[in-house]
Order: structure tokens, then C-alpha cells, then sequence
């Protein structure tokens, strides 16, 4: 998945992924996409979770061998 | 549109209860919501600043002394073991960098956290303002805490 911006939260645990995600989302504009790099499993339900609360739109979570990749887009 | 607001107690001054305080409060901001944290009784401790001792009478003095304040001094809840705990956990938790209760305290305040402090307990322990940190917004009683718990989607005693 392509995205405008690159979030790198390797070795944080939660809540730290999802705290960096709320500070970063506000550098974007609006439609541009957010890339959140993590390796905290947690990340899978709590992305979708903060996505929903805050009206966000996640576009998915990849999983590869213990890392995953979390996609945001802003909402307008 | 109004924020969702959201009101914790925090009576513990345990740092291991404390830090489940400050995950749900930065975490909870971060979803959007306006959140208050009303410390009483230990918890006041997370926000007193590290003095030798405080409190205006010799009981208040005495009873300060034994009950430290600092947000990086605070006791584990369970295996305090006269302080080895605390260090053992802040070792595994920056192992694994979680940060500590001063750098939640931090975030806390960049994401617009409100601190209120208990002006019962601050009276009775004889604390000074500056005996605390600079983040604290107000000092008010149960009835402020009551009447933000009411609007609360969520409220929380830890």
C-alpha cells in the first residue's frame, strides 16, 4: 500500500504507537496517508479502535514475520 | 462538535496504578476526548515535587517526609521490597521503552490533559503550591468532580 507519510514505532509498546499516531495524523491533510511501522501485536485491534473513535479511515494492518504495517488515512 | 469528555480519580500514588492512569488519559486524548485527572489523597504524590519534606506543622512535616513525594519515586504496589521493585520495573519498562510516569506526565500535557488537584488532602498534608509541578491546572473538591463526571462518557477511580 502507497503512503504520503512513514510513522516508525518499531519497539514501542502500546500505548506509544497510538499516541505517536494522534501527533502525526495532525501534520497530514486531509485524503493523505499515513504509514504506522510497529512491532507491538496490539496495534492489529487498537489502530482499527482509535480509527473509529477519532473518525479516521484505517485501510488495513499488514502482518509480515512479526512486524506490522498500519495504514490511516485522514479524514477531512 | 463537543469532545467526549472523560474523568479519572487518581487516589493511588502506586506507580504501577498511576501508569495505568496515564496510559488510558494520553491514550483517551489521543482518540479526541477532553480528559481530566483528579488527584487525591497518594495521588498527589505524582504531582509533588521532590523535596526533603513539606507541610506546615511538625505531624504535616513528618507524615511528608515518610510519604515522598515525586513522580519518579513512586512505590510499586505489590514486591516494593523497600524500593528494589520500582527499580527493577523502571529497568524492564525502559528495556522495553515504556516511558516513565515523568515523561507520561509530559505527554500527558501536550495533548491538553487537565490536572486537578484535591484541595482537601493538599489542606490536611499542609502542602504549598510550590510544593507542586507546574502542570497542575486547579486545585477543587468532589463536587468539580462530580459535576465533570456527570457529562463523562467514562469515569474512572484508580
Amino acid at each position: 500500500m502507497k503512503a504520503d507519510v512513514t510513522l516508525d514505532c518499531f519497539g514501542l509498546l502500546c500505548p506509544m504507537p497510538i499516541i505517536e499516531t494522534g501527533k502525526k495524523i495532525k501534520e497530514l491533510n486531509s485524503g493523505q496517508v499515513l504509514e504506522v511501522l510497529a512491532t507491538d501485536e496490539g496495534i492489529k485491534s487498537d489502530m482499527p479502535a482509535w480509527c473509529k473513535t477519532t473518525g479516521n479511515e484505517c485501510l488495513g494492518v499488514e502482518e509480515h514475520d512479526g512486524e506490522f504495517r498500519a495504514y490511516v488515512k485522514k479524514a477531512s | 462538535m463537543e469532545k467526549e469528555k472523560f474523568h479519572i480519580v487518581v487516589m493511588s500514588g502506586d506507580m504501577d496504578k498511576v501508569l495505568a492512569a496515564f496510559i488510558l488519559a494520553t491514550t483517551s486524548a489521543s482518540m479526541g476526548m477532553d480528559v481530566t485527572m483528579f488527584f487525591t489523597f497518594w495521588g498527589l504524590n505524582v504531582l509533588r515535587k521532590k523535596k526533603i519534606t513539606s507541610g506546615k506543622n511538625i505531624l504535616q512535616k513528618l507524615m511528608n517526609f515518610m510519604n515522598r513525594g515525586g513522580a519518579d519515586r513512586l512505590p510499586l504496589s505489590k514486591f516494593n521490597m523497600l524500593g528494589m521493585g520500582p527499580v527493577m520495573m523502571k529497568v524492564l519498562m525502559k528495556q522495553s521503552k515504556v516511558p516513565g510516569i515523568s515523561e507520561f506526565i509530559k505527554t500527558a500535557k501536550d495533548l491538553g490533559v487537565k490536572f486537578v488537584a484535591c484541595t482537601t488532602t493538599f489542606s490536611f498534608m499542609g502542602f504549598e503550591k510550590d510544593d507542586f509541578i507546574e502542570g497542575v491546572d486547579s486545585y477543587a473538591g468532589a463536587a468539580t468532580f462530580l459535576a465533570g463526571a456527570r457529562e463523562s462518557k467514562m469515569s474512572y477511580f484508580i
